[in-house]
């Protein structure tokens, strides 16, 4: 089954409420999924500066280690949890990057300019308050809400993945040839972190727009070479769409007014919404692309 | 008439007081801020009226007998899937399997419905007031569909006797679905169908399809079919 939502805020006078908001919608889908939660957020950029979220399962035994790190790398350190967002110069990105790498317990959730990853196993409430989700301003972020088909339930198996700066996919359904393509994205140098199929997914969407493309191109791309069951989400830096598979069995709806785009697998995480009863709802089409870009 | 608010009350009481309404009586029911719920007034039994003001999520009306039910908003998937009588009226539009397997009763959709509407119907009478998407009537067996709109993709794949009526354009037809000749009686049973939705438009503009009955018994020949 598994729950998504997202929600891309037009008005910046909501952007302080995005993290409350998504956490209502995902935790209002915790009965589509109750294996693991996870959330990417979009906050606001510094110019020449990125951030790094790093993950542990082991706070408290690595999570100084780490701290050296960054301050040898000249990053500012922010602690949430088991996870750690270093915010540093963008020039000093890959030589922290592959010492971060190089310590057996740490993993890398995400980097971007914007973008924050936040997933653990458990539920919805549980994870968004271990990371202090509702209070997290940013201009728009997706949320996933995991039931376990295709991979076993661990941290790197739960959504967002993030294969890409400031990129980031939430996937409701399941694959049947992300073996084949991850040989492929392999081959083109993409690497990989798990064997899940919506890791697939998430590096296909990065290859293409590596290659130069925008979203809408990539996810028009993805329906020619993707095959199985998907209702997705993504974000990018400045953008956010929605792709679902020809047959569109993954359930899906959509509401827009001039403050926000806002997407759930259900009505019910739409609801709490300001403005809802005036917003446009539908139901996105199969096979078709939806993307905005600011 | 009872009011539930399920902002405050638990559907279930609800539903324990729809459900025991018994034969004979005629009670009128509110629910107001459904809010999405799932299977919001399943299960009717008895010709009761319940007014949704809102709109609702997963099985609305699901299994219902002799009721009618309207929704004041759209339904989430499965509205009114397996009635055996009565009518349910969405006022918005519909999710994917709108009616389907019904054995009776009137679905009538004011809105568009997505795909697969009326998949399976064995009986249910479906009245669409804007498109259907694909794979509509799939295997559909007894009943018939009027669509004002545009039918998707593959209407009416492996179709049985439904009836299916469609005033706009159809993308494609599914395996065994062919049109057909709309004869007096047909446009008889339209007109009869539009009338009782309480929908206006005129029966001469529909096109019918329905099966070639060809899929009936596995022939070699249609392989490629299957």
């Amino acid at each position: 089954m598994c729950g998504i939502v997202g929600l891309f805020l037009k008005d910046k006078t909501l952007e302080p409420e995005l993290g409350g908001l998504l956490s209502d919608m995902l935790v209002t889908m915790t009965d589509r999924g109750p294996d693991s939660a996870g959330i990417a957020i979009y906050g606001g950029t510094e110019p020449g500066r990125v951030r790094l979220t790093v993950q542990s399962a082991d706070p408290g035994g690595e999570f100084p280690k780490l701290a050296e790190l960054a301050a040898a790398h000249g990053a500012a350190m922010a602690r949430k949890d088991t996870h750690a967002v270093l915010t540093l110069p963008a020039e000093a990105l890959p030589g922290l990057r592959a010492a971060v790498e190089a310590v057996p317990g740490l993993r890398i959730m995400s980097t971007g300019e914007a973008m924050e990853v936040y997933k653990e196993t458990g539920l919805p409430a549980d994870v968004v308050t271990r990371f202090g989700v509702r209070g997290m301003a940013g201009t728009h972020g997706v949320g996933h809400t995991r039931m376990a088909t295709e991979s076993a339930v661990t941290t790197l198996g739960a959504h967002p993945f993030s294969t890409g700066a400031d990129q980031c996919l939430v996937h409701n359904g399941s694959l049947s040839n992300h073996n084949n393509l991850r040989r492929e994205l392999v081959r083109e140098g993409i690497r990989f972190e798990t064997e899940n199929d919506s890791e697939v997914a998430a590096a296909y969407l990065t290859a293409r727009l590596a290659e130069g493309r925008n979203l809408g191109e990539a996810l028009e791309g993805a329906l020619g070479d993707l095959d199985g069951f998907y209702t997705f989400v993504v974000g990018t830096r400045d953008g956010f769409g929605v792709l679902r598979d020809p047959v569109a069995c993954k359930p899906a709806v959509m509401a827009e007014t001039d403050r926000y785009v806002a997407f759930g697998s259900e009505y019910r995480a739409l609801v709490g919404l300001p403005g809802m009863d005036l917003a446009r709802v539908w139901e996105p089409e199969p096979a078709t692309v939806y993307f905005w870009e600011r | 008439m009872p009011v539930f608010d399920l902002a405050t009350t638990p559907l279930r009481e609800f539903h324990r007081a729809l459900h025991s309404v018994r034969e004979g009586e005629n009670e009128a029911f509110e629910v107001l801020n459904p809010r999405g719920a799932h299977s919001v007034a399943v299960g009717a039994m008895a010709p009761v009226h319940v007014e949704v003001r809102g709109s609702v999520g997963y099985y609305c009306a699901g299994m219902n007998e002799a009721a009618e039910i309207t929704v004041h908003g759209s339904a989430g998937p499965g509205v009114a899937e397996n009635m055996m009588s009565g009518r349910v009226t969405v006022k918005g539009n519909a999710s994917q399997y709108a009616g389907a397997t019904g054995r009776g009763g009137l679905l009538v959709i004011e809105g568009d419905a997505a795909s697969r509407c009326g998949i399976s119907m064995k009986g249910i009478e479906i009245v669409v007031k804007g498109s259907i998407g694909h794979m509509s009537a799939f295997m559909a067996q007894k009943g018939a569909m009027a669509v004002l709109g545009d039918a998707g993709e593959a209407l009416g794949d492996s179709l049985y006797e439904a009836r299916l009526y469609v005033r706009g354009s159809v993308k494609s037809l599914g395996a065994d679905c062919i049109e057909k000749e709309m004869r007096a009686e047909h446009v008889a049973q339209l007109s009869d169908l539009l009338a009782r939705a309480g929908v206006e438009a005129d029966p001469a503009s529909f096109r019918r399809y329905g099966s070639a009955r060809k899929l009936y018994h596995f022939n070699v020949d249609h392989a490629g079919d299957y």
